[in-house]
């Protein structure tokens, strides 16, 4: 397809590894840290750690929405999706991530809950629509990327004075997790030089949004497109910056993201969701103004306000290592689970579930090596 | 989840809604996001979305600068 292809082209990767190899200083090492796991899929996908030279090592990052999903919200939605009368929608991998004591969604519509898998928010808003008896609850996941369908979906609901609808609102901010990542703190945090950036949630909020997280920590962050040429392209673009001791943000994605963002975009997030205090992340903790809930004027399509529920805290499965791998301190292959009992077919935690997800990818492309 | 891609707008429907073509199929999407949106623009979709367009020159720009780069190498 027109402008995937040629970012895969394999004679381009070959020479822009060779670049990398006479880029790199032999006497130091180089770690990386893709934030998204739309690039640790990418990674993998490509064996492009294999073309990399091997002072370089590439760090998994938090960056993937379904991964740091904390239990206790899981395990919110699903007791969501038992409440009479209910239709809970939310984005296929959701369906499969397990809440506490391995119940997961796909469990509960067995169980007869009535639990859909849809492609876009407007699906939720059409079911909503075509069940006036029923409550459509959707259950918002996701970074900056996500975010702005779920305001469209809030100002359209309210225009539309939809009376059955509403969102449970689980969407988290990138560059405070970075901020968190960096921060020295009790737990053990992985040394890092450098990152390679997000794509879409950068052209959702721009490049400048990680510049006081790069100054404060003076760190270069590099923001990548998805394709094999253009993480290769970063990396080679982080070496340089890395051995020139310079930090700060440089864009290699200049096909998509700007400096400032999507003006509509924001504007409409601003206008439906602020701030939250705090909010748990799995493996980061709770973090104070990390995600965002949905503003008082939209009250009505709010899920936590119409059905509050006390969930106690949630199960972990105990030898799981999600949390250690989300901070870039432990691999996939440290948990004594991976790939024995725990696959994509039967995940125990939720890194196994989305493609993005750091066990996911190492056991679709990454085991052999 | 952020898996998102570039595809062409064939069509615009009522606003917000779209017709694209993802690798031959065609699919109603929403432009409630983006301005200005013309057929034949290449957009990045994301969960039904077109989260921005895609800029074909600066696309362009950047494989002429891998090739100007990597030039020297596989020759
Ligand atoms: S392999 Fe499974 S149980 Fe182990 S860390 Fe990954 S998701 Fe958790």
């Amino acid at each position: 397809m027109k402008y995937i292809s040629e970012f895969r082209n394999a004679e381009i990767a070959k020479g822009l590894a060779q670049k990398i190899q006479e880029a790199v200083d032999p006497n130091r090492q180089y770690a990386l840290m893709e934030f998204c796991g739309g690039h640790t899929h990418a990674i993998h996908r490509y064996g492009l750690p294999s073309l990399l030279p091997k002072n370089i090592e590439l760090i998994h990052g938090p960056g993937c929405p379904v991964c740091i999903l904390p239990i206790a919200r899981i395990d919110y939605a699903i007791a969501l999706s038992h409440l009479p009368k209910v239709i809970l929608c939310s984005y296929g991998d959701m369906l499969r991530v397990p809440g506490s004591d391995q119940y997961s969604l796909l469990k509960a519509r067995a169980k007869g809950a009535d639990v859909r898998m849809v492609y876009s928010i407007d699906d939720a808003l059409k079911i909503a629509e075509q069940n006036p008896s029923q409550e459509v609850i959707f259950f918002a996941i996701g970074f900056e990327t996500t975010t702005p369908p779920t305001a469209v979906a809030l100002m359209q609901a309210q225009a539309k004075k939809l009376k059955n609808f509403s969102i449970f609102c689980n969407h988290v901010l990138t560059p405070i997790a970075m901020h968190t990542l960096l921060e020295n703190t009790t737990e053990p945090s992985p040394n890092l030089d450098g990152f390679i950036g997000p794509s879409h949630v950068s052209i959702v909020i721009g490049s400048d949004a990680y510049k006081n997280v790069a100054e404060k920590f003076q760190k270069p962050v590099v923001i990548a497109g998805f394709e094999p040429l253009d993480v290769m392209h970063s990396i080679l673009m982080l070496v340089k910056m890395i051995n020139a001791q310079e930090y700060g943000i440089q864009n290699q994605y200049t096909r998509a993201v700007s400096s400032t963002g999507s003006t509509q975009a924001l504007k409409l997030i601003e206008k439906t969701l602020e701030l939250r205090d705090t909010f748990e992340w799995r493996g980061l903790g709770w973090i104070r103004h990390s995600a965002l809930q949905i503003r008082k004027e939209f009250d009505a399509f709010n899920a936590e306000l119409r059905f509050p529920l006390n969930i106690p805290e949630g199960k972990e499965h105990k030898a799981c290592e999600c949390s250690r791998i989300l901070r870039g301190v432990k691999k996939p292959q440290d948990c004594k689970l991976f790939a024995t009992a725990c696959t994509p077919e039967n995940p125990l935690g939720s890194c196994m579930v989305s493609s993005e997800g750091a066990c996911a990818a190492h056991y679709a492309y990454g085991r052999i090596s | 989840m952020c898996l998102a891609m570039p595809v062409e707008v064939i069509a615009l429907k009522d606003y917000p809604s779209a017709i694209v073509n993802i690798g031959g199929i065609e699919k109603e999407i929403s432009i409630a996001l983006v301005d200005n949106i013309q057929v034949g623009d290449y957009v990045i979709l994301h969960v039904g979305y077109a989260l921005s367009k895609l800029d074909v020159q600066e696309a362009q720009k950047t494989l002429a600068l891998l090739n100007e780069m990597i030039k020297d190498e596989i020759h």
